[in-house]
């Protein structure tokens, strides 16, 4: 060891009654890489200043150098706790941009997945938000349930986490009965699990005191901050895009969009378990209505991957090959822009698309929920105490590799 | 309420900074002029309960053919929550040097952090945005990489990864974990 060498440490220039603070990127309760810098007078936060980009991988300059099905696997890296719903979104933009037509078959299992996507990302948001605040008996409960999902996950399209179960037109795998009867004992379970959760975290003071009246949002607010998904509902504003522009099946099933009236913590906390309680009932609605028939469109184009893996295939190839057959067979005008959104459970994910008759997107834009709310983080965040914070890291329900892409 | 109609009365407002509108898949979308994009948001805001911000974004229309399309555009998509309408605004930006538009932070705040990351990936700049700074990509990082001439792969690293790697050579003198080293033995 060199005894001389010296390193030169900046001291931090400020108010000299103001104390800064730099939270994360590897702070554990700000659920991924997220940085905030904070400045306190005492405990109480006055400026509250969000760092993001630690996680930015680029996904819009990529996507324009890719092909339209060879951008799906990005999709499964945006929000990762509930892939699924990304993959559905990304399909359901680019089948609207291209006008192709999905089976209905696909379409009930596109709701099937998002649901249990759904359901998998509430469980641990629920998990890790109570972990969070002081309530730790119930994240192993809510992880004992999300470890069926993902079971039920790896044996439908063999992965757990980046799922890419959509393709162009449908879906990549059919069901099998075993993964019904799995699924429709999870359904027959799980209302009773909800009320599990609930007694164990609905009695606990600590956790009444840390989210009744924590970080109020009023519904005009909500708005003004571009809020969406569970965190404007949990304010009384009714805004949920499966129905108010139904997408996949959801025209055809029965759900309600619960609404909370105080915009504080506990009202999303609320807002979120009910949704879990209608998702339950989706589900049990897919199995019974489950139409037969094929699980990709009939005038799909031959986008799917190469079966097995030594034929000199590429994924770039066929799909470039199928997109020129899909204009020239169908002679379809496809120059033109599209925004697509779909309900995933962290809020609104929007697909901005720009096509100008390639086999490549000119513009792709994802308008991801998570950027949003960590936006709203700065207005939130200032006058609040630092331990209110993480209730309101966690109450916003974001993930980081969706906010940077 | 439909699109149409709100796009048809917009333009009885604004006569001369509505250039076209197109409908593609259903959804509408006016080409407008850059000027007045507050006073349309608001209008349309205030007018139609547009109260909910889809989206805002950029594009470089570079190697993109159309009538009306400038250099840069700026995409603002509005939807009215009780109407349940939506409608697109195209701003032409003409400047390809120095693009610049009015910022809509005055209307929603969480606008904000849009126009900052539209800012950052493609250079065009919010007038009157209270905070505009770079988001996404590090605060010396050069170029827009969403700009069509921006390249996918570059020649050099950023430079903050070679100052990273300095110091890390830098530090590497002291030694830390001599003094830990049958705990770091299995690694």
């Amino acid at each position: 060891m060199t005894e001389s060498a010296t390193i030169n440490v900046p001291v931090a220039q400020g108010n000299e009654d103001k104390y800064k603070l730099k939270m994360g990127p590897q702070h554990p309760a700000t659920h991924g890489v997220l940085r905030v810098d904070l400045e306190l007078d005492g405990e109480t936060i006055t400026d509250c200043d969000p760092k993001v980009g630690y996680l930015h991988r680029g996904f819009e300059k990529l996507a324009e150098h890719r092909t339209y099905a060879q951008n799906l696997v990005l999709t499964d890296r945006l929000d990762y706790m509930a892939a699924m719903a990304n993959n559905v979104g990304y399909c359901e933009a680019v089948e609207k941009l291209l006008d192709i037509q999905v089976s209905n078959r696909a379409r009930f299992l596109r709701v099937m997945v998002c649901e249990m996507a759904r359901l998998a990302s509430h469980l641990l948001w629920l998990a890790t938000h109570a972990l969070d605040i002081g309530a730790m008996t119930v994240f192993l409960y809510a992880f004992r349930e999300r470890e069926t999902l993902m079971e039920i996950f790896a044996e439908l399209c063999g992965s757990r986490l980046t799922n890419t179960y959509t393709c162009l037109g449908g879906v990549r795998q059919d069901v099998t009965h075993e993964i019904m009867r799995k699924l429709d004992n999870f359904i027959n379970e799980f209302p009773a699990c909800i009320e599990e959760y609930e007694t164990l975290i609905d009695t606990n003071r600590i956790w009444l005191k840390r989210t009744i009246g924590v970080a109020p949002v009023s519904a005009e607010m909500g708005l003004d901050l571009c809020l969406t998904g569970a965190s404007l509902r949990g304010s009384g504003v009714d805004y949920d895009i499966r129905k108010h522009v139904p997408y996949a099946a959801y025209d055809q099933i029965d759900f309600e969009v619960p609404l909370g009236e105080t915009g504080d913590t506990y009202a999303r906390y609320r807002c979120r378990m009910e949704e879990m309680r209608q998702s339950n009932y989706i589900l049990r609605q897919c199995i019974e209505k489950m139409p037969p028939g094929a699980i990709v469109g009939e005038d799909a184009p031959d986008l799917v991957m190469p079966t097995t893996p030594r034929k000199k295939v590429t994924a770039d190839t066929s799909a470039r090959q199928g997109l020129i057959k899909l204009i020239e067979d169908r002679d379809v005008y496809m120059e033109g822009d599209i925004y697509v959104a779909t309900e995933v459970p962290k809020g609104e994910l929007g697909f901005y698309f720009i096509s100008d008759c390639k086999g490549k997107p000119y513009r792709m834009h994802i308008r991801s929920p998570s950027f949003i709310h960590i936006g709203a983080l700065e207005t939130l965040g200032k006058g609040v105490m630092v331990a209110d914070l993480i209730a309101i890291i966690g109450t916003l329900d974001v993930v980081l590799g969706e906010c940077d892409r | 309420m439909e699109s149409i109609l709100i796009a048809e009365d917009l333009r009885n407002n604004f006569p001369n900074a509505i250039f076209e509108t197109q409908i593609h898949r259903g959804q509408f979308s006016s080409i407008v002029a850059p000027e007045p994009i507050v006073e349309m948001c608001r209008f349309l805001k205030e007018d139609y309960k547009m109260n909910h911000l889809n989206c805002l974004t950029g594009v470089d229309n570079l190697s993109r053919k159309g009538k009306h399309f400038e250099r840069f555009e700026v995409i603002y998509q509005l939807y009215s929550i009780e109407y349940r309408v939506g409608l697109r605004l195209k701003a032409q930006i003409k400047d390809s040097e120095d693009p610049s538009i009015d910022s809509i932070t005055s209307l929603w705040t969480g606008a904000d952090w849009l126009e900052r990351e539209t800012f950052d990936l493609l250079g065009i700049t919010f007038n009157e945005h209270p905070n505009l700074k770079r988001i996404l990509t590090p605060e010396d990082w050069e170029g827009h990489p969403l700009q069509k001439t921006y390249k996918l792969k570059g020649n050099t690293e950023w430079n903050g990864f070679t100052k990273l790697k300095e110091k890390v050579k830098q530090l590497k003198q002291f030694d830390f974990y001599s003094a830990q080293e049958g705990t770091h033995s299995n690694d």
